[in-house]
């Protein structure tokens, strides 16, 4: 398999803090990653890198071999990298299908002229994502909603929702930003079972950051762990278990 | 696709008949000289409040210079009108297009700023252009640009104020105008979802900037005389008073707005110290009961209780 997004020795330093030392990471296409670590350990700073919300101190990011450098955040989504928010980020007071139909806006091409007119482009492209958008929406149990806004969705459908959305900008890399916060188990399990189908249907890698180990452990190929902004360890889900310096990490002095 | 072209066509044929019905006002003088004027006043106001609610109501970039835009374009079409004897459609054309350079140019640089930020600095730069022209002594200064021809008749407003409102509410319902909303709901998941946010923000910024010349060149030619002095901020916050009204983010409410307050401003104009009381009075009320605005977000043709005369009021 190939590598998708390569990460080498990223760093990042707000002032005299250094969020993420050394960072080294492989993505190769169609994996499924689990990114690890306690509380400010540089997770969710790792993402803002890959998306470009930050630039790296130091290091190289690359996406199927092109550097990342200096690119914008929508740049980066039009290279292929999309991803959900930690705390919700939905359009909250537009409608669950403008939501997903905002996302595709990187495959819309028609110009200002034929959007003023309604000519050309225009009409073929807006019925195709209109089709598209509700399709999706079917996928993630959300049809009957298409007419509702967002932020009067209950919270699970709401996290639903943000993955659609990060969906339809059509991505080869999907980063989760802790899919599974405030949802119970029973939705954990359900939401497991879509990360696994989404990867293998929409045939693309994915990385997640993810509290709920049962999950990650459940899911993931490969796991990274991070403490303190570096990677103390990684490997398969039984070797991180296993590893004295990830138990030390979580559970503290000598394990 | 039919029924789009359907609603399209049901607002055009309402406007046409809006317009029929104005004009034999105006052509049998039933209307006296005022409200023969404030009709036109009218229409350039709802030029105004729609080109600046596509800024502040729907890309969420609060804005306060729409009067030095709209300054620009006067003074355009005004020198070409009266210096260079150009016909009235190249004036506002020259007009729309210098008002959106100069937006384009000023938006570059404050649309990396938000909030309060933005407001004060677009206040600023508003009336920076204002003193540039008061300064000018080839445009009259600060006397004011006399002897400018009465191009602009009730038709002509009336017909450029449709072009804005269709060119507007097309732009709102394309990628472009989702473009815009998704940077006012939330500008880091905007530019997660790929939208160029700076563009944008600067596009629609440029094009309110160009209307608001277009509004400029019409008001302009629609007295004898232009004078920098109603290019003030207060100028602009009168815009943004018929959009608030209205309600941010909708075409319909920005025509409610413009209609509302222009026709409450002439009907009180014999009274002009109780004047701005009542219109205080007014928006306190509305802030009080409806702090969304008349329309909220919402257009005339998405009510369901005028569901069937779709296609209504947004001529």
């Amino acid at each position: 398999m190939s590598v998708l997004l390569e990460a080498k020795n990223v760093s990042k330093m707000f002032g005299g803090l250094k969020a993420v030392s050394n960072f080294n990471m492989t993505i190769d296409k169609g994996e499924l990653v689990g990114l690890i670590g306690p509380n400010g350990a540089g997770k969710t700073t790792a993402f803002n890198l890959f998306t470009g919300v930050y630039q790296p101190t130091t290091g190289i990011i690359s996406l199927d071999g092109q550097s990342l450098a200096g690119m914008k955040p929508s740049q980066i989504t039009q290279r292929g990298i999309a991803r959900t928010f930690q705390n919700i980020r939905l359009f909250s007071e537009l409608t669950v299908l403008d939501n997903v139909k905002i996302a595709y806006h990187t495959h819309l091409n028609y110009n200002l002229i034929e959007a003023v007119l309604r000519v050309g482009r225009y009409m073929k492209q807006e019925r195709e994502i209109e089709d598209n958008g509700r399709e999706l929406l079917k996928i993630f149990k959300l049809e009957d909603k298409a007419g509702e806004i967002a932020k009067n969705l209950p919270y699970g459908a709401q996290r639903r929702l943000e993955i659609a959305r990060a969906l339809a900008t059509r991505p080869q890399l999907l980063l989760l930003d802790e899919p599974a916060a405030g949802m119970n188990p029973q939705e954990t399990k359900e939401l497991m079972d879509m990360i696994r189908w989404i990867r293998k249907d929409f045939a693309l890698s994915i990385l997640l950051i993810e509290h709920d180990m049962s999950l990650v452990m459940g899911i993931c190929e490969r796991i990274y762990v991070l403490e303190y902004g570096s990677i103390i360890a990684q490997g398969i889900p039984d070797e991180i278990k296993k590893n004295p310096e990830v138990i030390r990490a979580y559970l503290g002095g000598e394990a | 696709m039919n029924a789009l072209r359907k609603a399209d066509l049901k607002a055009i044929i309402i406007s046409l008949v809006v317009f029929v019905v104005l004009q034999a006002l105006l052509s049998t003088n039933s209307l006296d000289a005022f409200w023969q004027l404030n009709i036109i006043l009218i229409c350039i106001n709802i030029i105004l409040s729609v080109s600046l609610n596509l800024i502040n109501g729907y890309t969420g970039q609060f804005s306060l210079g729409h009067a030095g835009f709209m300054a620009i374009g006067a003074y355009t079409g005004a020198v070409l009108s009266v210096n260079f004897h150009m016909p009235f459609i190249v004036s506002l054309i020259t007009s729309f297009v210098t008002a959106a350079i100069i937006g384009g140019l000023i938006g570059l640089p404050t649309m990396r700023l938000s909030g309060d930020y933005l407001a004060i600095a677009t206040l600023g730069l508003g009336e920076i252009i204002r003193i540039v022209i008061m300064n000018v002594n080839y445009v009259g200064g600060a006397a004011g640009f006399m002897g400018i021809p009465r191009h602009t008749n009730f038709a002509w407003a009336f017909f450029v104020m449709l072009f804005v409102l269709f060119f507007i509410k097309n732009y709102v319902n394309s990628s472009y105008g989702r473009a815009c909303v998704a940077i006012r709901e939330n500008e880091i998941a905007a530019e997660a979802m790929g939208v160029n946010t700076t563009k944008y923000k600067v596009l629609a910024f440029t094009i309110g900037a160009g209307f608001a010349g277009v509004a400029g060149c019409l008001f302009a030619h629609t007295f004898y005389i232009i004078h920098p002095s109603s290019f003030t901020f207060l100028a602009s916050f009168n815009y943004l008073i018929m959009v608030v009204m209205g309600g941010m983010g909708s075409i319909t409410g920005s025509i409610a707005g413009a209609f509302i307050l222009t026709t409450v401003s002439a009907l009180l104009s014999n009274w002009p110290e109780l004047r701005m009381s009542i219109y205080a009075l007014i928006l306190i009320a509305l802030m009080f009961y409806r702090p969304q605005g008349l329309f909220g977000n919402i257009e005339i043709t998405s009510l369901p209780v005028l569901k069937r005369f779709k296609g209504g009021k947004q001529k």
